[in-house]
């Protein structure tokens, strides 16, 4: 049987990518930034998962206004790394894990989540970001990769408790798969951040931390909150945080916490990390 | 019914909803364009004959030349469609965000390494700071 072993929440933000990319890691402004994930990036080598299942979102990268999925399931061999005006990142490509996507996406579907299948799809800094963070730079990812995309871009976007309850349908369609992997889900995007308007560069540090105090044993808090007081609180792209519910849901009700990481900022946002452990 | 739309007393603030998705579809689209090399050459070369080939309004042509971001967002444009503008003209998140602050980029950089903007003050329009 395959099993949701653990979660990982942790930030996307594309210039994390650019400072790894270029060999920038060690400066004075990224390295108490990447000092933080040290921790992780030792924690997965040694626990090996076979399948990440990879909550993210398109940044009007694969998904242009001509469609707009809330929840999209990519379920193809393969995902490049897109081109996102800049050339594509000098990453791997993505292997998928079709076999487990199909069943997920039969699963979820069959208890009441409508979601889009995707067949074919380039993947942004959303998705690639994180895996860089957590793998560095191989040459090729040593995991197979089930991109799972929610609208965050265009309003209204899906709320904290509909991303929650999607998590737990996750865990079930997960649990129901034959095969015995070891399946992480990583919760990706936020924390507080705000790219446009007068009011850009938004930063709530107390509020993100009471989200990362209550991520482990309080996610009914969380699910509560409303969309207006994540872009009042956080920023307007704050919102992204929802995804991370998406992970918290998957986990089971009760989890351990592993590690946490909070820095302020990596370009304009706050940078949150959090590794969870399922126990149930 | 009219849909609620709580969020209309955040100060400086856009929420790319329905109504502004569906004002700003030309532009954004316009944007995504911009995400082959190809399209990025022919716009550079003319910008203005580049966006007559857009069924976009006046104002929002205008606001892509000038490269005023405030404007464009208030005609319906979305950041991250935005962001293949200043990436076409090989500027940053950042160099984007000081200009819709209205602060110089260094000043925008000093405030966000020291902490960023504070949401205190910032909460609702018209609140004292």
């Amino acid at each position: 049987m395959a099993r949701i072993t653990a979660g990982i929440g942790a930030s996307h933000v594309p210039l994390i990518g650019r400072a790894i990319d270029t060999g920038d890691t060690l400066s004075d402004y990224w390295k108490p930034l990447f000092d933080g994930f040290n921790f992780t990036r030792k924690w997965i080598a040694e626990e090996k998962p076979d399948v990440i299942f990879l909550v993210y979102n398109d940044h009007a990268t694969a998904f242009s206004l001509d469609m707009v999925p809330t929840f999209a399931i990519g379920c193809a061999e393969t995902f490049e790394p897109a081109d996102e005006g800049f050339g594509a990142r000098p990453v791997p490509t993505v292997e998928g894990a079709p076999d487990l996507a199909w069943h997920v996406a039969q699963s979820v579907i069959q208890q009441d989540f409508d979601l889009t299948i995707v067949n074919k799809m380039d993947v942004d800094h959303g998705l690639t970001v994180p895996l860089s963070l957590m793998y560095g730079q191989p040459k090729k990812w040593p995991v197979k990769v089930i991109p799972f995309a929610v609208n965050v871009v265009v309003y209204p976007t899906p709320s904290g408790r509909r991303c929650y309850n999607l998590g737990k349908a996750i865990r079930n369609a997960v649990e129901s798969f034959d095969k015995d992997l070891n399946v992480q889900i990583w919760g990706t995007g936020g924390m507080s951040h705000q790219l446009q308007g007068p009011r850009a560069g938004l930063i709530n540090q107390e509020w993100d931390k009471r989200f990362l105090d209550r991520l482990a044993d309080k996610p009914e808090e969380l699910a509560d909150i409303a969309h207006i007081e994540y872009i009042r609180e956080t920023g307007s792209e704050g919102i992204e945080m929802v995804m991370w519910l998406v992970m918290r849901g998957a986990l089971g009700d009760k989890v351990t916490e592993l590690h946490r990481h909070y820095h302020v900022p990596a370009s304009n946002t706050a940078v949150g990390h959090i590794v969870l452990e399922s126990q149930s | 019914m009219a849909l609620e739309k709580p969020y209309k007393d955040v100060p400086g603030t856009t929420i790319f909803d329905s109504d502004m998705a569906r004002k700003g579809y030309h532009l954004n689209q316009f944007c995504m364009s911009l995400m082959k090399a190809e399209n990025r050459e022919r716009f550079k070369a003319d910008e203005r004959a580049y966006l007559s080939e857009w069924p976009m309004s006046e104002d929002q042509r205008q606001a892509v030349l000038d490269r005023n971001y405030n404007a464009m967002l208030a005609l319906g444009g979305n950041i991250y469609f935005l962001a293949k503008i200043f990436s076409s003209d090989g500027k940053s998140f950042q160099y984007a965000a000081a200009l819709m602050t209205g602060m110089s980029e260094e000043d925008y950089k000093a405030m966000m390494v020291s902490g960023g903007r504070s949401p205190d003050g910032n909460r609702y329009i018209g609140e004292n700071k």
